[in-house]
């Protein structure tokens, strides 16, 4: 069974340095545990210019997106930036890799 | 924040017809109105300039506004007649299966006005108990219904003994759940019958001022789940009275205790709602609940309804149907004689918001002002309408790959739940939505926003106007009503980049079509996959039950594969001997949505038949760019497959590769999971590009790929992918017959 673990730095940097397209099977199962669907709000992004600014927000299932104030401009940089805080919830610490 | 939103009674209007807009505003009574040409999506800095080009009209300017609301839900009305207020004695019963028994109360029989708190009504009560109402009365047996599970229920009023006797029985359905049967009764006052109408599934709240479903009404507490055989009789019958009240055929010995007897297994495809009694109550169905569903008595002997209609008596009402929002109309435009064919919208704008009512402008009636067509996909566009299942959870993270985008016109959708639902959604009881209507305030049919279907598709039109607007525009829609008669004065038609839904007409017509010397441009990716049902009298309101195999957001419910509107078997086209490989060469395989790919050229392209599409194409890749992720293959891909009818002589030209882990089998490939189903280890995971001569001078050309379109424009349109696709639509305009293949 694969399970969350905190020590695998390599993964991180992997999807780092690669958010979109052909994953390890390593990464490809931690993004599945990630990903999956949990009570509370999830990570959205908010359109601010197409293909220029997005802004995080949270939403809970039937109600509207609350923006946070993170922009972010590129969909990679949003993708880092909410990968660290969900290793984050789950290691119970900050991801060390910036 | 000043907003506004709008939709349109009509998306195909030709010079001389008139096109009518519905507007709501909230937080303001204004808005400004802006008719426009579309020319390609909103796209960002990697593609051409959004320009939406202004049309002058005299709708054009300021308006004033006002909120409209929308009246959702779904149920059945009777117009109000004396036989339904009965002065004495009375009994009414039906077979019921409560879907969110628990969510409070719900109106199952009912001329009860909730506003002048008036009329009778059988109903189940806030702890989900069948529950006797009418004015100073309400008698509840206090045992809640259990969810999804068939019952009888029934009420007697003794006029002589000032009693009424309720019923719940649940009916025996091959599980063991521990459940009586329970009679109660108890006194009560005379019942006030004023005369209102009888409405299954809701009560009447009143007249409203505001946009109604149904007779200038407000309607409320809204049943989720299905009835079957309602029946109304004016005598205090005992249970055995109410077995025969109950029983088809009609009992002869209640001839004369009979008020009404209600049919729901009549004129299934229709609106109409029948009465068996002897004052004909026929009553209409309202915003659209869901018939061709398995009745109190369905034993699972016959799948087909129209072969056994009596086993599919019942009616599943939801709480979130909408058919039609029937705002007023705010203001018309009649497209002038000289307007060129195209993408229009009306552009609606406050301070804070804006939002486009689009629709197409088509050449003249029975006419072509041009030699190639864009077919815009009209059906895909309303099965998709107001899509909110990826804005639920996670979940759409997880098969997308990527976070989800959206904007504050998706957020609408959420905000305004009542602006209805898409068929790739469930209803509020879990249940599948197989209807979808325009006829509503859209959130997903634009030029903004996330790039799929009607917004990526401008990306066709984009190419087209690339190349000098040398074209028409038509829609599904019509080619529905009109057949190949539409098709036939084109050289060439163009899909959009995902035609993934059509009737049984539209395929004839484009076989037709191509037997006869047409040429096809399939632009896009799993097109031509389920088969859908066009309403009988309502344009704009599509079918689709998700049967058997294929990739899908809900499935049909056992027994309820066939469409209500047509009798037709739903589901996948492959499933009907007609998979997309036997029409376009290719039909779909996987999907993903983390990146896109690119294709790479293959021998094929060396064939004297399909050289003449390189001219001037360098290199080994086409599409390897694009402002779709990264690449023109992707999104959703299509494959060739002989064994399910690509033609031996077809072309594969070009194939992709590199696909991600997202990438995976479609389900109706994957008979027995084996874990080797994405495209990182599967090569059966890849797009073609396809071509073929059909015999009488026609062609097909497939890019098997939704994101193909979105390569066309890249780099200022100085690009393979561009050339390599013009020299295929300069050929396809070429009336020199293709040679023929046999």
């Amino acid at each position: 069974m694969f399970r969350f673990d905190k020590t695998r730095l390599d993964l991180a940097r992997e999807f780092k340095a690669n958010p979109f397209g052909e994953h390890s099977p390593d990464l490809q199962y931690l993004l599945n545990i990630l990903r999956a669907p949990r009570p509370g709000p999830f990570h959205v992004l908010l359109i601010n210019e197409p293909g220029r600014r997005w802004t995080l927000a949270m939403m809970e299932p039937g109600r509207p997106p609350k923006p946070t104030n993170v922009v972010f401009t590129g969909l990679a940089e949003a993708e880092w930036h909410i990968f660290r805080e969900r290793w984050a919830a789950l290691a119970g610490e900050e991801c060390p890799l910036e | 924040m000043k907003r506004v939103m709008g939709y349109c009674d009509r998306w195909s209007a030709a010079p001389g017809e008139t096109v009518r807009f519905m507007v709501s505003c909230l937080d303001t009574d204004s808005y400004e109105a802006q008719l426009v040409r579309l020319r390609q999506p909103d796209a960002g800095p990697e593609a051409t300039k959004f320009e939406p080009l202004p049309i002058a009209a005299s709708l054009n300017g300021a308006h004033s506004g006002r909120y409209q609301p929308i009246p959702a839900g779904s149920f059945a009305a009777v117009p109000a007649h004396p036989a339904l207020a009965p002065k004495g004695s009375f009994s009414l019963c039906a077979y019921v299966y409560a879907t969110t028994p628990a969510k409070g109360r719900q109106a199952l029989i009912s001329t009860w006005c909730e506003k002048g708190q008036n009329g009778y009504a059988l109903e189940l009560d806030a702890g989900a108990a069948l529950t006797f109402r009418s004015t100073g009365t309400l008698v509840s047996t206090g045992v809640p219904l259990r969810e999804r599970h068939w019952y009888f229920v029934a009420a007697s009023y003794d006029a002589a003994a000032g009693t009424v006797t309720l019923h719940q029985e649940p009916i025996a359905a091959h599980d063991f759940h521990p459940e009586r049967a329970i009679t109660i009764t108890r006194a009560i006052g005379a019942p006030t019958q004023p005369l209102h109408p009888l409405i299954f599934a809701a009560h009447s709240d009143g007249a409203t001022e505001h946009a109604s479903a149904w007779g200038g009404r407000a309607f409320a507490h809204h049943f989720n789940g299905r009835i079957d055989s309602p029946r109304l009789a004016a005598a205090a019958l005992d249970r055995a009275g109410l077995a025969a009240l109950a029983a088809t055929p009609l009992a002869s010995t209640l001839a004369t205790e009979i008020i009404a007897a209600w049919d729901f297994s009549r004129d299934i495809s229709g609106e109409a709602i029948t009465d068996l009694g002897p004052h004909r109550l026929d009553g209409t169905i309202v915003n659209l609940p869901t018939r061709a569903v398995r009745g109190w008595n369905w034993d699972g002997s016959e799948t087909n309804w129209t072969h056994a209609p009596q086993q599919y008596g019942a009616i599943h009402f939801h709480d979130d149907d909408l058919v039609d929002a029937n705002w007023a109309s705010d203001f018309s435009y009649t497209v002038p004689e000289d307007l060129r064919s195209g993408v229009y919208a009306v552009h609606l704008t406050t301070p804070d918001f804006d939002y486009y009512v689009v629709f197409f402008v088509v050449p003249p009636r029975g006419t072509a002002r041009s030699k190639t067509a864009f077919l815009a996909s009209t059906a895909t566009y309303t099965v998709y309408l107001n899509n909110r299942g990826r804005f639920l959870s996670t979940m759409t993270e997880r098969y997308q790959g990527r976070v989800t985008t959206m904007d504050w016109i998706d957020a609408l959708l959420i905000e305004f739940p009542e602006m209805g639902l898409s068929t790739y959604d469930r209803h509020t009881d879990g249940t599948g939505v197989a209807y979808s209507s325009r006829h509503r305030p859209l959130q997903n049919f634009r030029p903004t926003g996330r790039h799929w279907n009607f917004n990526l598709d401008l990306f066709i039109i984009d190419f087209l106007e690339k190349l000098g607007g040398d074209y028409d525009v038509i829609t599904e829609e019509d080619l529905h009503t009109h057949g190949y008669d539409l098709l036939k004065p084109y050289q060439v038609i163009l899909t959009g980049s995902h035609p993934e839904y059509d009737s049984a007409d539209m395929l004839d017509a484009f076989e037709t079509y191509l037997r006869r010397g047409g040429r096809m441009m399939y632009m896009g990716g799993n097109g031509f996959y389920w088969r859908i049902a066009h309403h009988p009298t309502r344009d704009g309101v599509i079918e689709v039950r998700r049967a058997e195999g294929g990739v899908r957001a809900w499935d049909a419910e056992p027994g309820e594969a066939f469409h209500s509107f047509t009798g037709e078997y739903g589901g996948l086209w492959r499933r009907n001997m007609r998979a997309p490989q036997r029409l376009v060469g290719v039909g779909f395989i996987s999907q993903g949505f983390d990146k896109c790919s690119y294709f790479r050229i293959t021998d094929d392209a060396k064939n004297p038949r399909a050289a003449w599409m390189f001219d001037g194409v360098e290199g080994e890749l086409l599409g390897d760019f694009g402002i779709l992720q990264g690449g023109a293959a992707g999104l959703e891909i299509d494959a060739a497959d002989p064994k399910l009818g690509t033609p031996g002589h077809a072309l594969v030209v070009g194939r992709s590769e590199n696909h991600s882990n997202t990438y995976e089998l479609v389900a109706e490939e994957v008979l027995i999971p084996h874990g080797a189903t994405d495209a990182v280890i599967n090569p059966d995971i890849h797009a073609d590009i396809t071509f073929f001569e059909t015999g009488g001078g026609g062609a097909v050309f497939s890019t098997g790929s939704i994101a193909y379109a979105g390569s066309l424009g890249w780099n200022g349109f100085d690009n393979t992918l561009f050339r390599f696709t013009t020299n295929v639509l300069t050929r396809f305009r070429d009336p020199t017959p293709f040679p023929d293949p046999a």
